[in-house]
C-alpha cells in the first residue's frame, strides 16, 4: 500500500524596498527579523547539519550538477506553528510544517500569507519614514527572473525513480489547467506579447530539461534533488519544482491533493499499464501554458495526439478506480473523496466553460479581471497598466491584493488560519516541533525538519531525532509533554542521545 | 489507436451534467457582467498610482 503522503509548500515571495536601496538580502533579513521580533518569540537557529540538497535521486554526484548553496550567515527562523521562515536566495522564503493531507496545506500555505503581511507591518515600524516593502505571492518579475514555489510529498524509498518520472511527467504538465496562477505576456527566448498575451502560468517559461537536480537554472520539471529529511532507507521526499504560487485555495487544494493521489497511484503500481508519455514533455508544458483555448493536440510518444484535459481526464478515471479498489487512505478518506469530486467539476468547467471557474483557479480570475479591465479602457496587451494588474494581484497586504477582490472562494476560514500562525497541526511531527518551540525556546539550541537540539545549560547539547514524519503527533506526544515541567525532563524521557 | 481515440472521449453523462448545468440565459450574462463592472470599479480605486514605474521597479533576483 501507497504510504501516507505527507506534504508541504515552500513559498519563495517577491521583495521590493520602495524609496530607497533595495538589497532584496537586506530587505527580506529586516522582514523576517521583524516578524520574530514582534511575535516575540526567540529566534531558534536552524540546523543545517542533516542538509544535503546536492544529493541526487539518480545516485552519485554527476558531473556539473550545481554546488548546494548553504547560507548559514542568513536569517532563519523556526516558528510556533512548525514552520521555517528564512532568506532563501534573495527572497523572503515560508516553507510549511509538514501537513497530513491537502486541507491541512491548505490552510498553513495561507498562514504564511499572513505573516509575511504581518511582517511588513512590523518591519514598517523600523523603516525610515518614505521607505516601505513590498511582497508578492508570484513566481516572476516579468522581466526573466523567476524563483519558486515547491510542493514536497512523502514517498516509499523502494519505489523504482524511473517509474515516478514516466508517470509523473504527464501530470505535472498538464495539471497547469488549474495549478496556472496565469500571467500576462511570456518571458521566453523570442516569445512576444502578440503571441502570448496571457499564459495559464507564472513558471512555465523557465522549464528547460525533463529531469536533473539544478532548481535556479535549467530548471527540469522532475527534480531529483534527493534529501528526504527524514529516515532515508525508508523514505524519499519528491521535491516537486515547477508549480505556481497560487493565491486561489481552491487551486493549491487541487494542486497538492491531486498530485499526492497520482503519486499514491504511482506507489502502487495503478497506472503500469497506462502510457501518457509525451513526445516532448518540455515543449508540451508552455504549449498547454500558452493555449487559453486548451483544446490544443499534445504529440505523444507513440506518434497519437491528445489535449491535456484528455490527459487529466484519463489520470481522473484511474484515480476514481483506485479509490474505489485500493481505497484513499494514504491521502486522507475524506480528502481524497472530496479532491476527486472538486477535481472532476473542474475538468468538467474547463471543458465547457473555463470562465465560470473564476473564483477558484487563479489563471481564470486573474485573466477575467485583466480582459476586463483591458476592455473597458481599450489598452493594448503591452500596455504597463495591465502588467501592474498582474503584479498587484499577488500583494499580500490584504488592502492592496487584487486576489482579495476578485471573489475567490474560501476553503479555509480567518480564525482556521489565524490560530495555524501559532499553532502546529496535530498529526505529524510538526506538532513536537512546535509545542517544543512554544513552550521551551530558550532550550534549543538548533532545529531541523529531523531533529530538534536541545541546550539544558550542561555539555553535551541533546539532539532529539525526529526521523519519523508521522511519529511525533498530538496523539503519541500530549500525554509526554503533560507530563514533562522543563525540557530536561523531556530530554531524560525521550532519552535522547548527546549531539 | 482505437484505444486511445475511444479515451478521448467523455463519457455520455459526463456530457449529460453538463448540459443540465450551464443555461446561460441572458440574465445570468447581465449578472456576470455587473460583477466585473463592480470589481473593476473597486480595482481602479486600488490600483498602484504611476502603473509604468511600478512595474519597471520591480526586478528580482532569480530564486529556485
Amino acid at each position: 500500500m501507497a504510504i501516507p503522503k505527507v506534504c508541504g509548500i515552500e513559498t519563495e515571495y517577491g521583495i521590493i524596498l520602495r524609496g530607497g536601496d533595495s538589497n532584496p538580502v537586506t530587505a527580506s533579513s529586516l522582514l523576517i527579523n521583524a516578524y520574530v521580533a514582534h511575535a516575540s518569540r526567540q529566534r531558534v537557529a536552524w540546523d543545517f547539519e542533516d542538509e544535503s540538497p546536492e544529493r541526487d535521486a539518480r545516485g552519485p554526484a554527476r558531473d556539473g550538477s550545481l554546488a548546494p548553496e548553504i547560507e548559514t550567515h542568513l536569517v532563519n527562523a523556526v516558528l510556533t506553528n512548525g514552520a521555517r521562515y528564512y532568506v532563501d536566495h534573495a527572497h523572503p522564503e515560508y516553507s510549511t510544517p509538514e501537513c497530513a493531507d491537502a486541507r491541512a496545506l491548505v490552510r498553513y500555505d495561507k498562514a504564511g500569507e499572513v505573516i509575511l503581511a504581518r511582517s511588513i507591518e512590523a518591519a514598517s515600524e523600523l523603516l525610515p519614514d518614505g521607505q516601505s516593502i513590498g511582497v508578492y505571492k508570484n513566481n516572476s518579475d516579468g522581466k526573466g527572473n523567476s524563483y519558486g514555489c515547491h510542493e514536497n510529498y512523502l514517498l516509499d524509498r523502494s519505489l523504482p525513480f524511473a517509474r515516478i518520472v514516466k508517470h509523473v511527467l504527464p501530470h505535472f504538465v498538464t495539471r497547469q489547467l488549474y495549478t496556472g496562477s496565469g500571467k500576462v505576456g511570456s518571458e521566453a527566448p523570442g516569445v512576444g506579447i502578440d503571441r502570448v498575451p496571457f499564459q495559464l502560468s507564472q513558471r512555465a517559461d523557465f522549464f528547460e530539461e525533463e529531469v536533473g537536480l539544478e532548481t535556479t537554472l535549467k530548471r527540469p520539471l522532475v527534480n531529483t534533488r534527493d534529501e528526504p529529511h527524514s529516515d532515508a532507507a525508508r523514505y524519499r521526499r519528491l521535491h516537486v519544482i515547477c508549480g505556481d504560487a497560487n493565491l486561489a485555495e481552491v487551486a493549491t487544494y487541487l494542486k497538492v491533493g491531486v498530485t499526492a493521489i497520482v503519486l499514491a497511484m504511482i506507489e502502487d503500481d495503478e497506472l503500469a499499464g497506462v502510457d501518457l508519455a509525451l513526445a516532448s514533455p518540455v515543449l508540451a508544458h508552455r504549449m498547454v501554458s500558452y493555449d487559453l483555448s486548451l483544446t490544443r493536440p499534445l504529440t505523444m510518444a507513440d506518434g497519437g495526439t491528445m489535449t491535456a484535459l484528455e490527459i487529466q481526464w484519463e489520470h481522473l478515471d484511474r484515480a476514481r478506480k483506485y479509490a474505489a479498489t485500493r481505497g484513499l487512505a494514504a491521502v486522507g478518506e475524506e480528502v481524497g473523496a472530496d479532491v476527486l469530486h472538486r477535481w472532476e467539476a473542474v475538468l468538467t468547467a474547463l471543458e465547457v466553460d473555463p470562465p465560470s471557474l473564476s473564483s477558484q483557479l487563479d489563471w481564470v480570475a486573474k485573466h477575467r479581471m485583466i480582459a476586463g479591465y483591458r476592455d473597458r479602457h481599450g489598452l493594448a496587451w503591452n500596455d504597463p497598466k495591465l502588467a501592474a494588474l498582474d503584479l498587484q494581484y499577488s500583494d499580500v497586504r490584504p488592502a492592496r491584493s487584487l486576489a482579495a477582490k476578485v471573489g475567490l472562494e474560501r476553503l479555509t476560514d480567518d480564525a482556521e488560519v489565524a490560530e495555524a500562525v501559532e499553532e502546529p497541526p496535530r498529526d505529524t511531527r510538526a506538532y513536537f516541533r512546535g509545542r517544543c518551540l512554544q513552550r521551551w525556546a530558550s532550550s534549543i539550541a538548533a532545529a531541523n525538519w529531523d531533529s530538534l537540539v536541545f541546550d539544558l545549560g550542561v555539555d553535551p547539547l541533546r539532539r532529539v531525532p525526529m526521523m519519523e514524519p508521522l511519529r511525533g503527533t498530538a496523539e503519541h506526544v500530549d500525554s509526554l509533554l503533560e507530563r514533562c515541567e522543563t525540557p530536561g525532563q523531556l530530554v531524560a524521557a525521550l532519552g535522547s542521545a548527546p549531539s | 489507436m482505437a484505444e486511445r481515440e475511444q479515451r478521448r472521449k467523455p463519457s455520455p453523462n459526463r456530457s449529460d451534467e453538463v448540459a443540465d448545468g450551464t443555461p446561460a440565459t441572458a440574465k445570468q450574462g447581465e449578472k456576470l457582467k455587473a460583477d466585473l463592472d463592480d470589481l473593476l470599479d473597486e480595482i481602479d480605486e486600488v490600483l498602484e498610482e504611476n502603473a509604468e514605474d511600478f512595474v519597471k521597479s520591480y526586478i528580482q533576483k532569480g530564486g529556485q
